[in-house]
């Protein structure tokens, strides 16, 4: 068994290269972003040597750009220099609420969005306000990158898309149309410092009559992954997001669960929850986008 | 596996040290460094009892790699009194904010990098501020009490 080693390339061509020498020698390797789940796992459920990609020397991964059509969110950048950005968190509420919720002061001084992502906790909190946006992965590899949906990104409990010589740079959300806004809630027995129950993201978009135009929903913690659900916001649009609208989102939300029982919730629990959490945050979204 | 070279600045001086890639900041500070200040709790971000500030922003020491300090500003504990005690130390020592004394450093400089960003916060953002630093003796109150005394006398020294 080797031993441990740490890279920080200055180049994407160069981390594609590392990752794809690895992976033709069988060599192990990961990426480091923040390091907040890395280091933890390296003394706890994973300590095979390993060589450490970190990715904080790049200026993609870095890149924060607000565009008139597309806001871009690099993959090593802490969750606490996202949220001291105004017009970020003017125009994607519910995203930067979510990065706050993760952690202590402490961690959100490291850890980014993008490993949150990849980490793919079925719990972690960004996950489904990122789909709520319809945040798309910017992944690079030696063939010119390719972009994926953050729905179709989480591919089970710890596991992503990521292929050999892939990494994700960063994260494409569409800038909000005019009448936009998004929130998201968790659930947690206490008030800071847990992990997630059940959680809900909800963007929507209001015409003028205050008529839901377009919408989505993401949950979780219900589910082996965060979970895009349309029926939820097909049951939005098309209606002035009163009760019986949210009633009937929250209810697809609920369908759309798989939940475990654990010591956080049973399965029925979680079920029940997670429809009040979309309900909740609708309304919120609801009430940021008559707000102004 | 050749350790790593790094060259960083900690409190204002300029230190060199040699890692192993998979060696944390905190054991780099404590064991190749000699600041035994910054202390282990949990060593996995949990407690903040290796909280330390590095390039203006509160971290835990125990998850960052010590490879990831080249180039970087680190401040610990240490570095915060002068000729004289911090007046967050000084607080802390008043209101009897410690007893064991493990958290105390992590408080200190958690607390130290609140009043450098927010000099006048009320009691909530002073309770979730420090909601990663976890202490098992005090029960917090009088922690927090010499925290709000402490940006009291920063902000009119006697």
């Amino acid at each position: 068994m080797g031993a441990y080693a740490y890279v920080a390339p200055q180049s994407v061509d160069e981390v594609v290269s590392v990752l794809s020498d690895h992976a033709q020698s069988g060599e192990p390797v990961q990426i480091l972003a923040g390091g907040t789940d890395l280091l933890v796992q390296m003394r706890s459920v994973n300590r095979t040597p390993r060589t450490i990609v970190d990715i904080k020397k790049l200026s993609e991964t870095n890149r924060l750009s607000i565009g008139a059509d597309e806001i871009y969110i690099g993959a090593a950048i802490p969750s606490a220099e996202l949220f001291e950005n105004v017009e970020l968190k003017a125009l994607l509420p519910g995203l930067l609420e979510a990065s706050d919720l993760i952690g202590s002061t402490q961690i959100q001084g490291r850890a980014t969005m993008g490993g949150n992502l990849c980490n793919a906790s079925p719990a972690g909190d960004s996950i489904p306000a990122m789909i709520a946006v319809g945040a798309i992965c910017d992944i690079a590899n030696a063939t010119g990158g390719r972009q994926v949906a953050v729905e179709d990104f989480v591919t089970g409990v710890g596991s992503n898309a990521l292929q050999d010589g892939e990494f994700l740079l960063g994260l494409q959300i569409p800038r909000p149309a005019a009448r936009s806004s998004d929130a998201y809630l968790r659930f947690i027995p206490r008030t800071e410092m847990d992990i997630a129950v059940a959680g809900a993201g909800v963007s929507v978009t209001l015409d003028e009559s205050g008529t839901c135009t377009a919408a989505r929903v993401g949950i979780g913690a219900v589910a082996p992954t965060a979970l895009l659900v349309p029926d939820a916001a097909a049951a939005l649009v098309g209606s002035q997001l009163e009760e019986a609208a949210l009633q009937a989102a929250g209810e697809a939300c609920t369908a759309a669960a798989s939940p475990i029982s654990d010591k956080r919730g049973t399965a029925d629990y979680r079920r029940k929850v997670v429809a009040v959490l979309c309900r909740r945050a609708t309304e919120i979204a609801k009430q940021r986008v008559l707000g102004g | 596996m050749a350790r790593i070279q790094v060259e960083t600045t900690v409190n204002g001086q300029t230190q060199e040290f040699l890692c192993d890639a998979d060696q944390s900041l905190l054991d780099v500070l404590r064991d190749e460094l000699g600041l035994t200040g910054t202390k282990e709790g949990c060593a996995t971000g949990d407690c903040g009892a290796c909280s330390v500030v590095v390039d203006g922003r509160l971290i835990c020491a125990c998850l960052m790699l010590g490879a990831e300090a080249q180039g970087k500003q680190v401040e610990t504990i240490e570095g915060v009194a002068g000729e004289q005690l911090h007046p967050l130390q000084q607080k802390f020592l008043e209101h009897a904010a410690l007893q064991c004394g493990v958290c105390t450093p992590g408080f200190i400089v958690a607390a130290k990098a609140l009043l450098e960003k927010n000099p006048d916060p009320d009691e909530t953002t002073i309770r979730y501020w420090l909601a990663g630093n976890l202490c098992r003796c005090t029960g917090y109150d009088k922690i927090i009490r010499a925290v709000q005394d402490a940006a009291k006398e920063l902000a009119h020294p006697a």
